[in-house]
């Protein structure tokens, strides 16, 4: 057993790691928690040296009834919806699909999990030009060879767009989580089911999708956590116009363009406390695993 | 057991999974392919597979306008240097954690997860101001540190699910011996940590390469990694489609590679454990 000694050679041993993570969670956070209940426009010569206005809860209450909040909520819910339901769906397709034996199956692996190694800025950006330019796309070319008039994606479908470039970044992503899930199932199982003669369908619904519902759930709230901060792919791309300003590319803007410093500080306090709301469920699943 | 399959089966299973892999891989493909073209040739309609002239010209004219190797050289820095640092705070609380458990433990594990959870963009304004301060803003040690402390709570997590998994047994019988604390770790346990913590700079090298929010927000012209320089490349002034892949090709090589390395201990490191 451990002994006094060592107790306290442990306490030490951690003290770096909590108090530098320590101070970068209470530092900035309590800045922004300050900065969010005053007056704090630089570029009209407020300042701290001055001194700032305390305003109360102005901030919070502009920033909520400005005219781009519920647009924003609603980008965000858009995008982060679109691209959890496209991942987890195809997700589930595609790991068993990589689960069942055929030729080359090391390589089709890894051309499946490539997307996730690409920078946000790179991936963003070949979409973009690569892809979906109404001239030179790909997708212009494919379009006209079948008739069809190109479709400029990045205006008149700016939304859709990017919830394609982010499913292509994050589809690996739960393909192999989902696919190491699967590969823990009992195989006999299955077989013992397929002997008795159960169909395809009825054998995913009762076996392969339950064995699934840890992995899936602890896939969408990473994926949210992750998905709710993007910020390079709508910044090389549409620079938060066309309907594709989220709750994150709001605040940014707030602080970095508008100089609004206040607002957006309350705005940030707001995305503090969505995230943390999801991250309070994946912390009690991480949280039950430490138990066994 | 291998299930027994029928080679029709196989056939077909073989050609699916092989035209799904093919789209899913298909833009950086074009990219890559792209990059050895020439600009007339890059936006030539109907695109073109092959029978086109094969030229290196984008990779030279990309590193000699806008210094590809400077940014390679932040981005090694950055991504090495943030991962060196996080490993030596990581290791001794993860070792002490997997070894020494306390009651409070689990919370300070949870705790440190939390951490991660923080929206960036919430402290953007706090952080630049610290940098201000102290004189960070566009220096790689400053972004060095900041990518530290943002996958840190990774680092100790991944560590601590790799630490755990070696037996106590051991270390009670090294004990048993007579060996002090110092040796239990040299000669003990770090050569069965080896692995783990290898696993663990692997995923979070890349992690870091990758990482897009505050390398945009706190580099300028000095301390930008490959991150900002592509993103450099989205105004539609400097569109050239052949450039653009080489310097997107150039950016993503090295990770992609290290990348493939390190499947199994993406699922592990980005679950927290949670699925192994």
């Amino acid at each position: 057993m451990a002994t006094r000694h060592s107790r306290s050679a442990a306490r030490l041993m951690m003290a770096p790691a909590v108090i530098l993570l320590l101070g970068w969670m209470l530092v900035p956070l309590t800045m922004t928690l300050y900065f969010s209940f005053k007056r704090y426009l630089p570029m009209r010569g407020d300042s701290l040296e001055r001194g700032l206005d305390w305003v109360g809860f102005e901030n919070y209450a502009r920033f909520i009834g400005s005219s781009s909040f519920w647009p924003s909520v609603q980008a965000t819910l858009l995008i982060v919806g679109g691209v959890l339901v496209i991942t987890v769906i195809l997700g589930i397709l595609l790991a068993i699909l990589l689960d069942q034996p055929f030729w080359g199956q090391g390589i089709v692996r890894i051309l499946v999990i490539a997307p996730f190694f690409v920078m946000p800025t790179v991936s963003a950006l070949v979409w973009k030009n690569m892809m979906m330019d109404p001239v030179n796309g790909m997708f212009a070319h494919l379009w006209r060879f079948f008739g069809a008039e190109p479709v400029s994606w990045m205006s008149d479908a700016s939304v859709q767009s990017i919830i394609l470039i982010v499913s292509w970044q994050w589809l690996p992503f739960a393909t192999l989580i989902l696919l190491t899930a699967i590969q823990s199932l009992d195989s006999e199982q299955l077989e013992a089911a397929e002997m008795d003669g159960a169909p395809v369908l009825a054998r995913f619904f009762y076996i392969i999708l339950p064995h699934l519902g840890r992995a899936i759930t602890i896939v969408i709230l990473i994926q949210t956590i992750f998905l709710l901060s993007i910020f390079a792919e709508i910044f090389v791309t549409t620079g938060g116009s066309f309907g594709t300003r989220t709750l994150t590319y709001l605040i940014f803007q707030r602080v970095v363009d508008s100089q609004n410093i206040g607002l957006g500080s309350a705005g940030g306090v707001y995305a503090i406390i969505l995230a943390n709301i999801v991250a309070l469920f994946l912390m009690r699943i991480v949280g039950k695993n430490l138990d066994r | 057991m291998a299930r027994a399959v029928s080679t029709r089966r196989k056939i077909v299973t073989t050609a699916v999974a092989w035209a799904i892999g093919l789209l899913i891989f298909f833009p950086i493909y074009w990219t890559i392919l792209t990059s050895f073209k020439t600009e007339a040739q890059a936006i030539n309609n109907p695109p073109l597979f092959w029978g086109f002239d094969f030229t290196l010209e984008n990779y030279a004219v990309v590193q000699e306008r806008s210094d590809y190797m400077r940014f390679l050289w932040n981005s090694v820095v950055i991504a090495g240097g943030s991962t060196l640092i996080g490993i030596l705070v990581a290791v001794p609380a993860a070792w002490s954690m997997a070894f020494v458990p306390s009651r409070r433990t689990k919370d300070i594990l949870l705790w440190m997860l939390s951490t991660k959870m923080l929206p960036a963009v919430g402290v953007l304004y706090p952080i630049s101001l610290i940098f201000v301060q102290f004189n960070l803003l566009d220096t790689r040690i400053g972004l060095t540190l900041v990518l530290m402390l943002i996958n840190l709570p990774i680092i100790v997590w991944m560590l601590y699910t790799y630490f755990r998994e070696i037996p106590v047994d051991i270390l009670e019988a090294a004990r048993m011996d007579g060996a002090g604390l110092r040796q239990e770790i040299l000669y003990v346990l770090t050569p069965m940590a080896i692995p783990g913590i290898a696993s663990t700079v692997l995923l979070n090298i890349i992690l870091a390469w990758n990482e897009a929010f505050w390398t945009l927000t706190l580099t300028a012209a000095n301390a930008a990694p490959l991150t900002a320089f592509i993103a450099s490349y989205s105004s539609p002034e400097g569109l050239f489609y052949a450039k653009l892949s080489a310097a997107s090709t150039m950016a993503i090589a090295p990770i992609l590679i290290l990348g493939w390395f390190s499947q199994k201990q993406l699922v592990r490191g980005l679950t927290f454990g949670a699925v192994k």
